[in-house]
């Protein structure tokens, strides 16, 4: 297990290295100097070049590769070139709200998707797998955000239950920054639930024609003991995979949800960045989320190859 | 081999909205482009069979146009990821363990670290939102998608007897690629093409959606639902159709996949049976 964890950092390392490359170079190679551009057409020569010298533009693109991730590593984002803040605080505002509506929308996919997976597998080919089925196509096939413009028409228009958008904070009100997260929660999770229902399902359906399913069955349990009691727990292992893998997608997917709700996360955030050119903050914006989904798989691996010793050997 | 119902049914979805978005290059009710503020905010009628937006425009019209958006940026970028993904799929399965395999794989997993929106983000932040640039990004991301399912597929087959003979018959490592791996490989290439596919319309919807994607005047069915959102209280009409037609079309290819994969891979058929 030591050698395969020293193989694996080795290539977190490289895959971190490569990825933060890859991102100042798309960012280093985008049109238009950004001094000139925060201080408009009519600038003076050399108050840009202050700004210029201010925002660290004047150094090589090497000195200033090493200063952006040697800052990234320390939590130095740099700053903001249109709101003159520290890029982390910013960040660290926007996780407030991106982060807990991702942790929301994983328990409702899960909260969904265990209870409907087991009851489709339990029922195998049967009017009610038939119609947990498509349900599930359904529910991959809906677009996120336009399914929350619906729930919006209908929970918050129509019904007034749930606020239609904005987010009051935690500060303010617990509760009601939960209220306000739960429709956009909903929205997010939907997709998610349908792909994990299925792959609950079809793992569960493997278990059943395990050797150890039928000794169980042998020994006298009948099949819905068997199920509880050997197979769900050994389904869960491709479901937890597949968890982990799923909130970076919900962490991402939060960015264009955020802008149906208005929420104040880092979708608006990185959206508001792009059409001021404030590019530091996409480049570190982008980066973060890069780093954290590298960082999840990295621990899917190790998680699997902890579980699973025959991993360890393949790489 | 038996023709599944998913296959037909996603079959018929998928060509209703390829037919609409052809028949738009000839003809729509109305053109898209007339803005008749009079006519604006109506509901589904005789005269507008899906209602109008804002500006008074035909939304039937609207989204034969959209599809057109849509189905072109999905159809661009998947064939982009065919087209680069396939060939170092084939190379790497060719050569494994060297590299050169090394080298592909691992530069397949730091774009596949880049989650795809945020990729889509980053290219618009630096090349502006458009259409185009929806598809570089969706192309970037397709490439590893088909360069990793090819070389699955074809490392299998590299120890099959068949192209043992080829070798021995003198033919070099491309060419046995090509005419040998290649043809066997392709209905795993087929079934992913029709996955990225409907992934595509998604990503060109959400893109368009958030202003990344196709820009105004380019009809889209992302545009549309953006549109909407201000309206949706008003007129629930505007916001109803292009989910509709995204969530289908979706759907179709989604079921088309799910048949086209129970059609071509003779385990599941064995499976079934």
């Amino acid at each position: 297990m030591l050698r395969y964890t020293l193989k694996r950092l080795l290539s977190l390392a490289i895959s971190l290295i490569v990825a933060s490359l890859l991102i100042f170079s798309i960012i280093e190679v985008a049109p238009g100097d950004v001094a000139s551009f925060m201080m408009g057409m009519n600038a003076q020569p050399d108050t840009v070049a202050a700004l210029r010298a201010e925002l660290g533009l004047d150094q090589t693109k090497v000195a200033r590769y090493f200063s952006w991730i040697g800052g990234m590593v320390t939590g130095d984002f740099g700053t903001s070139y249109t709101y003159r803040a520290p890029v982390a605080q910013m960040v660290a505002d926007r996780l407030w709200v991106s982060l807990p509506l991702a942790v929301y929308a994983l328990l409702l996919s899960i909260l969904i998707a265990f209870p409907a997976g087991i009851f489709a597998a339990a029922r195998r080919g049967r009017a009610a797998d038939v119609t947990v089925m498509g349900a599930t196509q359904l529910g991959v096939a809906i677009p996120g955000f336009w399914f929350a413009m619906m729930l919006v028409l209908l929970f918050a228009i129509r019904l007034r239950w749930f606020p239609a958008g904005g987010f009051p904070g935690w500060d303010e009100s617990i509760w009601l920054s939960l209220k306000a997260l739960t429709l956009p929660a909903i929205a997010l999770s939907l997709p998610q639930a349908a792909i994990l229902t299925r792959v609950m399902r079809s793992s569960l359906l493997d278990m059943l024609g395990e050797d150890f399913m039928r000794t169980a069955r042998a020994k006298g349990l009948s099949a819905r003991q068997a199920l509880w009691r050997h197979g769900i727990r050994n389904a869960l292992i491709p479901v937890l995979t597949i968890i982990g893998m799923q909130f970076a997608v919900l962490l991402t997917g939060a960015i264009i949800i955020e802008q149906v709700f208005y929420l104040p996360g880092l979708g608006r955030l990185i959206f508001q960045a792009i059409t001021q050119r404030d590019l530091i903050v996409v480049e570190s914006v982008v980066m973060l989320l890069v780093f954290t989904v590298i960082m999840l798989n990295f621990v899917i691996d190790l998680a699997y190859a902890a579980i699973d010793p025959r991993l360890r050997l393949r790489t | 081999m038996k023709i599944s119902r998913s296959l037909l049914i996603g079959a018929a979805l998928t060509s209703v909205f390829t037919a609409a978005a052809l028949l738009s290059f000839l003809w729509t009710p109305y053109d898209v482009t007339v803005l008749s503020i009079p006519d604006r905010l109506q509901g589904p009628s005789a005269t507008h069979w899906l209602g109008t937006d804002h500006f008074g425009r035909d939304i039937f019209s609207m989204i034969m146009v959209g599809a057109r958006t849509s189905l072109a940026v999905a159809l661009v970028a998947v064939t982009i990821g065919l087209i680069l993904g396939v060939p170092l799929g084939l190379a790497a399965a060719a050569r494994k363990g060297s590299w050169l395999d090394e080298i592909i794989m691992r530069g397949n997993d730091i774009i596949f670290s880049f989650p795809l929106l945020v990729l889509a983000i980053l290219l618009t932040a630096v090349l502006g939102p458009s259409a185009t640039n929806a598809i570089i990004a969706f192309g970037i991301f397709n490439i590893p998608v088909f360069a990793r399912i090819v070389r699955s597929g074809a490392l299998s087959l590299w120890s099959r007897e068949f192209i043992m003979a080829a070798r021995v018959a003198g033919k070099g490592t491309t060419r046995i690629s090509f005419e040998h791996i290649l043809p066997n490989v392709a209905n795993l290439m087929v079934v992913q093409g029709t996955v990225q596919f409907s992934l595509g319309i998604q990503v060109e919807a959400a893109l368009s959606f958030v202003g990344l994607g196709a820009q105004p005047p380019t009809p889209s069915w992302g545009r549309m639902l953006a549109d909407a959102q201000t309206m949706v209280a008003i007129a629930p009409h505007m916001a109803l159709v292009p989910g509709l037609a995204i969530l289908l079309t979706v759907l179709g290819l989604n079921l088309m996949g799910d048949g086209l994969r129970d059609m071509l891979d003779p385990r599941i058929r064995v499976e079934r049976a």
